[in-house]
C-alpha cells in the first residue's frame, strides 16, 4: 500500500526536500526534454569515435579473415572469447537487480534497475558481436541456428555446449529485451503526453498508446513478476552455459567443475562494477543524487564484495583441487599463472579481484564515492585479466612443449576491444538522452513509504524509539544529497 | 441537455483517491475507469476485476517452448541423421536439457508479453487513448460515465468532498485525439 510507512531505521531511498510526484517526473526527464549539457556531448564524441574504431577494426577482420588477429595454433581462442566473456558478464548485473532483487521485494532495485537493464541489453549486444566476428566468415553464424539447410540437413549438434550457447545468448538477450522494453511503456507514455510536435508522435508510436488504467496496471505488475521469476534462472543459466564452453573440454585449467557457479559469481561481480561506474558519473552529470543515493550505492558495493569474495574462494577452491587431483598437467597449469611468463596477468587476475575487493569491509570506503568508482574499474580490469588468464594461460603450454607458444594481440584485437568499449558508452549515452535513465512509475511507488521527507514526518510525529532515530540520522551522515544540518536541530 | 460525456476526478494522492473511490461507491455512482502513474494495488478489488490469468497463458506457452524444442533435437538428432558419436547414446537425453531450459523461458516470454499487448490493445502506433494527460505524471484520476449518472453537481462535490484537487467536466471521451 502506498500509505505504508515503513520503520524508521531503515535508510530513505528518496532524498530531498518536497520531492512530489511531479518532481519526480521533472527530475527524470531534464536530460531526455531539453539539450544535453557539455559533459555529455564531450562523452558522446569520445564514445562515438571509438564506436568508429570497431566498426573499422571489424571491417578490416572481415575483409582480411581472422588472420589479422594474433592467434596461432596453440592459441586459438584469445582476446575474442575474453571480450566475449567479459561482456556477457558485465550484462548479469542488469538482470541481478531487474528480476531477483524484485523476487527479494528489494525496493532500492527501483531506481536503479532501468539504466542497468539497458547495460545489460549493449553488454550483450558488445558480446554477440564478438562470437559473430570470431567466426571470421560472420554469415556462417546461420549454420549454429537449426534450420534445413541443401547438406542432408545437416543438423546442428544439440550435445554441444556450444550450441547450448547460441540458445542461452540468444534468449537471454531477447528476454532482456522484452523485459526492459515492457518496463519503459508507462515511462514512455508519461514522455508522450508532455512532449508535443513531432516528439510526441514518436513517443506515441513507442508507448504503444499505454493509458495507465486499473487492468492495464493489473496485467502490467502479473508480467514483470512472472518475466522476473523466468529471468532469474535464465541469467543463471545464461553464465553457467558459458562457463561449460570451457569446463566440459579436457583441457587443464579449464576441465573444472566449480566453473558453473564461479562464472556466476564472477558475471555478477564484474556487472555491478560496471553499474557502479556508470551510475556514480551518470548521477552526478544527470544530477539525480535524490534517486540514487548514498544506499544505494553502499548496497552495490555491498554487493560486490559478497560476489567478490566467492570469486575468491572459488579461486582457492581451484588451486586445492588442482593439487589434491594430482594431476601434473592440470598442477603445472595453476603453478604457470604464477611462475610462467604470463605471471603479471595472474597478479592482475588475484589482485584485483581478491585483494582489492577485500577493501569494501570498510563503510569508509564503501560509502565513499571517488574510492568506489576507482575499484569498480579496478574490478573490471581484474575479471577481464580473469578470461584472459583462464583462455590464453591455459592454452599456451599445452600437453607438447614443443607446440607451447605465446600470444601477442595485433592492432586490429586491440581495436576490436577498445572499439567495442566505445560501441557501449555510444549505446548508453544515446540512451540517457532519449529514454528515461530511471523508471519513475516505480521510483514514485515507494515515495510515500522510504522517502527522506516521510521519515521526516515520522519523525516529527514522534513517538519512535529515540535510539532508533539516532541509528537513522547517524546512517544518514554519510549521505551526500541530505543536508545534515537539518538533523541536528531535532 | 449537458453536454457532457465524463467526468473525471483528479486526485493528488493515491490514498485520497482510494477514498474517493469508496465515497463514489457508498453512493452508488458507477466508476468507468481509474487511471494513474504507477500501479495501486487494491484497486482492482474495488473495483471488482477479476485476477489476471496471463499467468495460466505463459504456462503453457513454456509447455509448447520445451516441447518444440525437445521434439525438434529428437527428430534431428535421433530421428533424421542419428550420429555415432564414440559409439553413445544418439538420444542424449542430459544434454537437451539446456536447449529445452532456454525455449521454455523465450516461449514463455514472448507469449505471455504478446497476449499482454494483444487483450490490453497495445501495438506500435496505437492512438493513446488518454482522458487526462497529466494522468501519466502525477494525478490519479477518477472516471465517470457522465450519461445516466445525474445530477452531475452532486458527483463533483461527492469527488470534492474526498479530496479531488480538480473535477472535470469532459466534452470528450479521450483529450489525446487533437
Amino acid at each position: 500500500m502506498a500509505s505504508h510507512s515503513e520503520s524508521i531505521i531503515r535508510e530513505p531511498l528518496i532524498t530531498g526536500e518536497n520531492i512530489t510526484y511531479a518532481q519526480i517526473t521533472n527530475d527524470v526527464l531534464r536530460p531526455v526534454e531539453n539539450m544535453p549539457g557539455k559533459a555529455w556531448w564531450i562523452g558522446f564524441t569520445v564514445a562515438s569515435l571509438g564506436a568508429c574504431l570497431w566498426v573499422f577494426a571489424i571491417s578490416y577482420t572481415f575483409w582480411n579473415g581472422l588472420g589479422a588477429w594474433g592467434l596461432n595454433k596453440t592459441v586459438g581462442w584469445a582476446w575474442d572469447i575474453t571480450g566475449f566473456v567479459w561482456w556477457v558478464g558485465i550484462g548479469h548485473a542488469g538482470t541481478l537487480i531487474s528480476a531477483i532483487l524484485l523476487l527479494f521485494r528489494q525496493n532500492w532495485r527501483n531506481s536503479i534497475n532501468r539504466s542497468a537493464e539497458a547495460m545489460t541489453i549493449f553488454a550483450v549486444i558488445c558480446a554477440a558481436t564478438y562470437i559473430l566476428a570470431h567466426m571470421g566468415r560472420p554469415w556462417m553464424a546461420l549454420f549454429s541456428l537449426p534450420i534445413p539447410n541443401q547438406y542432408g540437413s545437416l543438423w546442428v549438434n544439440f550435445n554441444s555446449p556450444l550450441i547450448w550457447d547460441v540458445f542461452a545468448i540468444s534468449t537471454y538477450f531477447s528476454v532482456s529485451l522484452v523485459f526492459w522494453y515492457t518496463g519503459l511503456l508507462p515511462d514512455l507514455a508519461t514522455i508522450r503526453d508532455r512532449a508535443t510536435g513531432i516528439r510526441q508522435k514518436i513517443y506515441s508510436v513507442l508507448s504503444f498508446g499505454w493509458t495507465g488504467s486499473v487492468k492495464t496496471w493489473q496485467r502490467f505488475e502479473t508480467v514483470c513478476l512472472i518475466l522476473a521469476g523466468i529471468s532469474t534462472p535464465l541469467v543463471l543459466s545464461v553464465h553457467t552455459i558459458v562457463s561449460m564452453d570451457f569446463a566440459t573440454s579436457l583441457e587443464p585449467g579449464w576441465h573444472t567443475t566449480i566453473f558453473p557457479p564461479y562464472f556466476v559469481a564472477g558475471a555478477i561481480f564484474s556487472g555491478f562494477a560496471m553499474v557502479q561506474t556508470l551510475l556514480l558519473v551518470t548521477r552526478k552529470v544527470l544530477g539525480l543524487e535524490n534517486y540514487i543515493t548514498m544506499f544505494h550505492i553502499e548496497a552495490m558495493n555491498k554487493i560486490i564484495l559478497l560476489t567478490g569474495s566467492i570469486v575468491g574462494v572459488a579461486y582457492l577452491t581451484e588451486f586445492f583441487i588442482a593439487y589434491y587431483s594430482a594431476g601434473e598437467y592440470e598442477q603445472y597449469t595453476f603453478l604457470n599463472r604464477f611462475i610462467g611468463p604470463y605471471w603479471w596477468a595472474g597478479c592482475m587476475m588475484y589482485g584485483c579481484n581478491v585483494l582489492m575487493t577485500q577493501l569494501m569491509w570498510f563503510k569508509k570506503i564503501r560509502t565513499n564515492i571517488p574510492i568506489s568508482w576507482v575499484l569498480s574499474i579496478v574490478v573490471n580490469i581484474g575479471m577481464w585479466f580473469e578470461r584472459f588468464v583462464i583462455i590464453v594461460v591455459s592454452l599456451h603450454r599445452d600437453f607438447v612443449p614443443s607446440s607451447w607458444a605465446m600470444f601477442y594481440p595485433t592492432w586490429v584485437d586491440v581495436s576490436v576491444f577498445i572499439g567495442s568499449i566505445g560501441l557501449f558508452f555510444t549505446m548508453f549515452l544515446l540512451f540517457i538522452r532519449v529514454l528515461p535513465s530511471i523508471a519513475m512509475a516505480e521510483v514514485k511507488l515507494i515515495l510515500k513509504s522510504s522517502s527522506e521527507q516521510a521519515k521526516k514526518k515520522l519523525i516529527a510525529h514522534g513517538g519512535l524509539d529515540s535510539e532508533q532515530v539516532d541509528f537513522y540520522k547517524d546512517a544518514l551522515t554519510s549521505f551526500d544529497s541530505v543536508n545534515i544540518k537539518d538533523y541536528k536541530k531535532a | 441537455m449537458s453536454t457532457t460525456k465524463y467526468i473525471l476526478g483528479l486526485f493528488a494522492d493515491p490514498d485520497e483517491l482510494m477514498h474517493g473511490i469508496d465515497t463514489l461507491q457508498k453512493n452508488s455512482v458507477p466508476i468507468y475507469d481509474v487511471y494513474t502513474p504507477m500501479p495501486i494495488h487494491g484497486i482492482e478489488r474495488k473495483l471488482g476485476i477479476k485476477d489476471s490469468r496471463l499467468g495460466y497463458a505463459a504456462f503453457m506457452f513454456g509447455c509448447l517452448g520445451g516441447t518444440t524444442i525437445f521434439s525438434m533435437a529428437y527428430f534431428m538428432l535421433v530421428q533424421d541423421w542419428p550420429m555415432n558419436i564414440g559409439g553413445k547414446p544418439a538420444f542424449a537425453v542430459p544434454d537437451f536439457v539446456p536447449i529445452t531450459f532456454e525455449w521454455t523461458v523465450l516461449f514463455t516470454a514472448f507469449g505471455m508479453v504478446l497476449t499482454f499487448f494483444y487483450a490490453t490493445h497495445l501495438f506500435p502506433g496505437r492512438t493513446p487513448r488518454v482522458m487526462d494527460l497529466r494522468a501519466t505524471d502525477d494525478r490519479f484520476v477518477i472516471a465517470i460515465d457522465a450519461k445516466g449518472n445525474i445530477p452531475h453537481e452532486d458527483i463533483t462535490n461527492l469527488l470534492k468532498e474526498a479530496g479531488a484537487v480538480e473535477v472535470k467536466h469532459n466534452d470528450r471521451k479521450y483529450v489525446s485525439y487533437e
